[in-house]
């Protein structure tokens, strides 16, 4: 079942000058049509200012579309009277972790999303109980958050936006900020939100080892989706990605690198376990 | 010209229910014209130590000396060590406030007593040099790109003409991209200026592609300082400090432990290449 589809999607950043006058335009989405499938996990690739953040951002309705509609559950994010619900059903997590978190002890950060929804107080701690045992947080509820490491601190933001009980949940480089233990942290529970409770994940990052899991990548460049496929498909054409400004996994990235040294290497490795495999089936 | 220290110590909220011991004992030198990469998770006291650089933090044990002379003695200019010692921060939105680019720049060289024209090439070179495009000159600082704000607040820095250049995380949340064109920016930097830089990162292929030097914080206290590759040869001890080797080694090693006699201490992916090209020779491959 569909989650979210975007149709001829497109977005203007328009700026003013003092007097209230138009002076510029820059259309940050053209032409975006997107299909994710309810418990998939996708990703979204793309250089700073190909539109992905845009993009991201109408999924919650914090943005709405300039032309083209977007669908969150069938619902148009245009109608405002289904805003709450969409924010509701698509929860955001930022990058900086800093800038999301608000309450003073774990757990009553948690509890705000659901609290603000107006759920009943005993729902909201059977919420917040949930939500971090799925991020493995359980252990730092009466913490305050900020002598939480930015890996810890995501996770919390992440609970947050679980106890709300999204079907969808869209990060925007969540681990930009963080250290290589915060990373992975981070990708573990996005992984086993999307295995253990079937949560669609839309995933925006410019780290490629962290789409390898994904079930969908998607390319951005100027506004516009240019590629689209299996992790496989997508990291097999290194000189397309890189004339976007982007990059393959090393593992991947080694393995094109022997390929044109001459080596018989098989297309598309992304994983250690293939390369080294490939690699003693050589010598 | 180098920054030294000498049995240095930094403790927050000392003597309170706060108490906390970022460093200890730390004995490092950063001398003239080398390049360094400074890894360490959340909270090994890499901030404070950056700190410490170039005197924004009092050690509360021990000495810091630049060129030999103490910087806490009381005839020492610590203004002055502030644009020798030039310190980019990680975040630029905290380092950005005037009405446009060109302007923001400006301000380290004004402060140091240049006048408006001198200071204005200044800002220009340092502009040029951390790789902003000209037409972004007169926009305003808050409208630009993660990306270009980080480039504005380096050439900040670089304005001041500094001596030796500390970068906390240059490349968070840059594009691939974006990411090697700084870095190699800075690399270039490091050569024609022929000034130290201190790389703070989280990317150990960063660290692995450019730095000759890396030093290693863990819990206060230096774990490793050498060159990456041997530092990066004990990535089960970095693993246990919540840090990693680059991906090339684990690559290197399974390689090595299935028969194949590659180079262990390959980091980079072009290193790893010609390790792995050069052992299929010798098997007795031909490709």
């Amino acid at each position: 079942m569909e989650i979210v589809r975007a149709s001829n999607l497109g977005y203007d950043y328009c700026r003013y000058d003092e007097n209230g006058q138009q002076r510029e335009v820059t259309r940050a989405i053209d032409d975006v049509n997107l299909d994710v499938q309810e418990g998939q996990f996708v990703a979204i690739l793309g250089h700073n200012g190909s539109g992905k953040s845009t993009l991201a951002k109408h999924i919650n309705a914090l943005l709405l579309p300039t032309e083209g509609t977007l669908w969150v559950d069938h619902m148009d994010t245009s109608t405002e009277e289904e805003l709450w619900k969409i924010r509701q059903r698509a929860g955001m997590v930022f990058q900086n972790p800093d800038n999301q978190i608000i309450g003073t002890v774990v757990e009553e950060d948690v509890g705000f999303g659901p609290e603000n929804m107006g759920v009943p107080t005993g729902d909201i701690w059977k919420r917040v109980e949930d939500s971090l045992q799925a991020v493995g947080m359980t252990a730092y509820r009466n913490h305050s958050p900020n002598k939480l490491s930015g890996g810890q601190k995501q996770r919390v933001a992440i609970a947050g936006v679980m106890a709300m009980r999204p079907r969808c949940i869209v990060l925007d480089e969540p681990t930009a900020m963080l250290d290589p233990n915060g990373r992975r942290e981070v990708l573990e529970a996005v992984r086993e939100l999307n295995h253990q409770e079937n949560v669609t994940v839309i995933l925006i990052t410019h780290y490629m080892e962290e789409v390898i899991a994904a079930d969908r990548v998607y390319v951005m460049d100027r506004g516009r989706i240019v590629m689209q496929g299996a992790p496989r498909e997508i990291f097999a054409q290194v000189e397309q990605l890189k004339s976007y400004g982007l990059d393959v996994p090393q593992v991947t990235l080694l393995a094109y690198e022997l390929r044109k040294a001459g080596l018989s290497m098989p297309e598309g490795i992304l994983r250690r376990e293939e390369l080294v495999d490939a690699l003693c089936q050589l010598s | 010209m180098s920054i030294k220290l000498k049995n240095v110590s930094y403790i927050y909220s000392p003597g309170t229910a706060y108490e906390m011991h970022a460093l200890e004992n730390i004995h490092l030198t950063i001398p003239d014209n080398q390049f360094i990469g400074m890894i360490g998770h959340t909270g090994s006291g890499k901030s404070t130590l950056i700190q410490l650089f170039n005197g924004l933090l009092k050690p509360t044990g021990g000495e810091v000396f630049y060129n030999g002379e103490n910087i806490w003695s009381e005839k020492f200019s610590r203004k002055n060590l502030r644009s020798q010692v030039g310190l980019a921060f990680q975040y630029p939105e905290y380092q950005l406030f005037e009405t446009n680019v060109l302007e923001d720049v400006c301000f380290g060289p004004k402060n140091q007593g240049l006048d408006p024209e001198a200071a204005k090439e200044r800002a220009k070179k340092a502009l040029e040099q951390a790789g902003v495009p000209q037409e972004l000159f007169d926009k305003s600082p808050f409208e630009l790109s993660g990306g270009q704000k980080k480039r504005v607040a380096i050439a900040g820095v670089l304005a001041m003409n500094p001596r030796i250049l500390i970068l906390d995380e240059p490349t968070a949340g840059l594009d691939p991209r974006g990411r090697d064109e700084l870095l190699e920016q800075i690399a270039a930097l490091h050569k024609t200026r022929g000034i130290s830089v201190v790389l703070v990162s989280h990317s150990m292929e960063d660290i692995a592609r450019y730095v000759q030097r890396m030093i290693v914080l863990n819990k206060g206290r230096i774990a490793f300082d050498g060159a990456p590759r041997q530092v990066f040869s004990h990535c089960q001890e970095l693993e246990s400090m919540g840090l990693a080797a680059p991906q090339m080694t684990y690559v290197m090693q399974d390689l090595k432990r299935r028969g194949l006699s590659v180079d262990v201490e390959a980091i980079t992916v072009e290193e790893a290449r010609d390790s792995i090209l050069s052992a299929l020779k010798g098997a007795g491959h031909d490709s």
